[in-house]
């Protein structure tokens, strides 16, 4: 054993800024990171045991007790409760005979809760080790289980058909689905790869591509919208060693998926996009950030890679221009949502948790390495290679005149079609709800957790940068949903969950909110409480990144749109309630010491 | 003098040399902005969020931002006073600060802001966690219950060969600072008492050492927190 660990810390030269990677290679070859792996690396990267511990512990697939020859990581995220998880859960339990969090004593299997997965669109789904579940049924799951009693090989669980598109290739041999059900630019078939990197890039300057970006007007399609062309000329202007590309794939935002799609489907698209970029910025080396829930795509990615450097896509003198050499390497985060914020994901990218940092400086000035950086969305990159293709200007016609070009939606939830559309910006809600199937709708989430929840009244609305935004995260709720218990309490655990802690306000305040709602939702609250979520969420204002920043607005937004639903809860004859249940808390302290309590009725 | 900028706090005409936190900046103008996980000298975090000011409409930390020439500040507003005070209180019912009861009574930042702040009762209700104490270093006491995660320790405590003897464990509501088993044990009697020192409240005691200042002679009992301000 140690020997392994040895060689995989050697592999990564004792470099505490891989130290992701050695972490991620122990986890994966040992099923934990046991502490003499935790001595043995201090030792070799020169840190106390409690540096290193500091980041297996932030990353929820790292554990430093063992999660089994079989680790079962289940969807608890809303759109997988609305497709049955708590039935998949409870067979899983009955199966296995242990509870979620719980490893049984032989150590081969491990049951365990993980927040959105990117599969909405084929829910209830699981990984176990590295490879996807899809559409998981009870009779499924005892099939999974009896096989795993037996010992038998992660292939031979996989008995089921591949899902469709490449998802059948050697490389990827994945159960998982891409059912893409609208193409615009990015989707298209009409691109052969590799030809703007071949024919025009040789004969347009750094400077040239950057303007075409600029003319495009395009924004960033994480979420945050910022003007990609900017991003790039800020960076190509500021001076250091070296500059970097980054391409943001820790799609953790619930509900969306489509850079899964993309990543799946167009990978030569997405890495061409790194290339132009990487020559637009002075860039010789681009980096792939993936989620970890992503690593069955590993070996796949690997090998576009390698066929794109067989082509002189990649490598040196790319497309013959001299001097313009650039590589891509993969690397993997390990199930933390705030690795998706770009300063938290360059934390991670040196081996670190992943705390945000504080701006200024941006990561345009001191990014990875502290080196000019940019970090894009893996739909950026795909779509500027579109651009450069046709021209900025071509471009403009797409979409709305302040959000121009084409969005990839990741559509789940109560529709007949879930899936992957690539429509025009200008969108709006009703003409999506009836592409997709969906009637008796009761409310759209827009833009995930972090964005709005919106009911009928606002479906005549666009999808924009200045309406309603969205990274394309779109969760329909049909009329059958309890949106407060369901939906708002699901995503303020997700948010309590996925802090990274860093900031006071965003560590203390969501789990202040979660309480009071649950006051609510069990009949407890009053009026004054509805006051109170309203003014104490504005103190979220304060935290660092836009996690903490928006970590109230799935209460916000609800209590906005929805505000009936809460009304509907409250008590009417009390002006005060300290949500405290006598009755309820004298069961719980008799259970503990074995006694029935004797309740008098009062007078 | 081309190294100084002009900026304003609260519409007070203020100057600074360039690149200098706010924080540091507000003080040389007579102007306290608090803070509490920041210490002079050291590479500033962001972490408690007590210095809170609005920039262009945009709440930042002053302990991280520079000042730039024309900036106008924003810091002693009635809504910037009272999310300060919130996020005060929001680390009383987070942890389990028992003041009375505390070695650090006296010299403890959080409760010396909570008189500043005027915290009476908090708004929010007492979270009343279940946290450890580690009392396994011959030298220190690590109290979880007191711990604000403010990092001053993680940043400063380190042993010659610069190996952290404080690190965080998990993240966001389960997030605690923890010392390290093996370099807890070979701390030296300088650096507890530096941990000690750091600590802006009592999750860091040097064991037998609590009360070797009288309680009525510390810090805060003689004079509030910061300065007044002009």
């Amino acid at each position: 054993m140690e020997n392994t660990i040895t060689n995989i810390i050697e592999k990564y030269n004792n470099d505490p800024l891989r130290l992701m990677d050695i972490l991620i290679d122990i986890q994966e070859n040992f099923g934990f990171i046991g502490n003499d792996a935790v001595k043995e690396i201090a030792l070799a990267l020169n840190m106390s045991e409690v540096d290193v511990e500091q980041t297996i512990t932030f990353y929820h697939f790292l554990s430093t007790e063992p999660r089994g020859k079989y680790a079962i990581y289940l969807n608890n995220s809303v759109v997988s409760i609305m497709y049955g998880q708590k039935t998949i859960k409870a067979t899983f339990e009955k199966e296995v005979g242990i509870s979620f969090g719980q490893v049984t004593a032989d150590g081969s299997i491990g049951l365990f809760d993980t927040a959105c997965i990117g599969m909405n669109d084929q829910e209830p789904a699981a990984i176990i080790n590295n490879h996807v579940f899809t559409k998981l049924t009870p009779y499924r799951v005892r099939e999974i289980v009896k096989s795993m009693r037996q010992g038998k090989d992660m292939d031979e669980l996989i008995n089921e058909s591949y899902g469709d598109g490449k998802n059948h290739l050697p490389s990827l041999k994945s159960m998982v689905s891409s059912n893409i059900r609208r193409k615009g630019m990015v989707l298209s078939d009409n691109y052969v790869y590799g030809s703007v990197t071949k024919l025009m890039l040789p004969n347009l300057s750094p400077e040239a591509v950057i303007q075409e970006i600029k003319t495009s007007h395009i924004r960033g399609r994480g979420g945050a919208g910022f003007p990609t062309g900017l991003k790039w000329e800020f960076c190509r202007r500021a001076k250091g060693d070296n500059h970097f590309v980054i391409c943001n794939a820790d799609e953790g935002e619930p509900g969306t998926f489509k850079d899964r799609v993309i990543l799946t489907e167009k990978p030569e698209l997405v890495f061409e996009g790194m290339v132009l970029a990487g020559y637009a910025i002075g860039s010789d080396e681009g980096i792939l950030y993936l989620r970890y829930e992503y690593r069955y795509m590993k070996e796949y990615l690997e090998d576009v890679i390698s066929t794109m450097l067989k082509n002189n896509l990649l490598g040196s003198n790319i497309a013959g221009i001299d001097g313009f050499n650039f590589d891509i390497r993969i690397q993997f985060g390990a199930g933390a949502y705030v690795c998706g914020e770009e300063s938290a994901l360059l934390e991670s990218l040196e081996g670190k948790r992943g705390e945000p940092r504080d701006k200024p400086p941006f990561p345009v000035e001191k990014g990875y390495l502290n080196q000019p950086t940019i970090i894009n969305n893996v739909e950026t990159f795909a779509t500027a290679v579109r651009i450069v293709e046709n021209g900025g200007e071509w471009f403009t016609q797409f979409g709305t005149e302040d959000s121009t070009g084409t969005k990839i939606l990741s559509i789940s939830g109560d529709c007949l079609f879930p899936g992957v559309y690539e429509v025009n910006w200008g969108f709006n809600v009703n003409d999506m709800l009836d592409m997709v199937g969906a009637y008796d709708v009761q409310a759209v989430q827009v833009g995930g957790p972090s964005g709005t929840l919106i009911g009928p009244d606002e479906f005549h609305r666009t999808l924009g940068y200045s309406d309603l935004s969205t990274g394309g995260s779109m969760i329909i709720f049909g009329m059958q949903r309890n949106l407060l218990q369901d939906v708002v309490l699901n995503f303020m655990e997700f948010f309590i969950d996925e802090s990274c802690g860093s900031c006071s306000t965003c560590r203390n305040m969501p789990h202040v909110l979660k309480n009071k709602l649950e006051k609510i939702i069990n009949g407890k609250g009053v009026k004054g409480d509805l006051a109170d979520l309203k003014e104490w969420s504005k103190v979220l204002n304060a935290s660092r990144c836009g996690l903490g920043q928006t970590a109230a607005n799935p209460i916000i937004s609800s209590l906005k749109n929805f505000r009936h639903l809460y009304e509907n809860l409250l008590q009417r004859d009390k002006e005060f309630d300290q949500g405290f249940d006598l009755i309820t808390s004298v069961q719980r302290s008799c259970k503990y010491v074995k006694r029935v309590p004797k309740f008098h009725p009062i007078e | 003098m081309s190294n100084l900028v002009k900026f304003k706090i609260d519409g007070t005409e203020c100057m600074a040399e360039k690149g200098s936190y706010i924080v540091d900046a507000a003080l040389e103008n007579g102007i306290y902005i608090p803070t509490l996980c920041n210490m002079p000298g050291v590479k500033p975090k962001g972490a408690c969020r007590v210095c809170s000011v609005r920039i262009n409409g945009r709440l930042m930390t002053s302990c991280t931002t520079p000042v730039s020439d024309g900036m106008e500040i924003e810091s002693n507003s009635a809504d910037i006073l009272d999310l300060r005070k919130a996020i005060i209180e929001l680390m009383f019912v987070s942890g389990n600060h028992f003041c009375p009861s505390c070695e650090k009574s006296g010299n403890c930042e959080l409760q010396a802001l909570g008189y500043r702040y005027k915290m009476m009762v908090p708004r929010f209700l007492y979270d009343f966690p279940v946290r450890k104490v580690d009392a396994s270093s011959p030298k220190i006491i690590k109290d979880q219950n007191r711990c604000i995660q403010c990092k001053r320790c993680i940043k400063t405590i380190k042993d010659e060969q610069g190996r952290s003897l404080f690190a965080f464990h998990k993240r966001g509501h389960d997030l605690e600072v923890i010392l390290d088993q093996d370099l807890g044990k070979k701390i030296t009697e300088e650096l507890a008492d530096l941990a000690m020192k750091n600590c802006p409240v009592g999750s860091i005691i040097k064991k037998e050492k609590g009360f070797e200042q009288a309680i009525g002679r510390r810090m805060y009992d003689h004079q509030p927190i910061g300065i007044e301000d002009k």
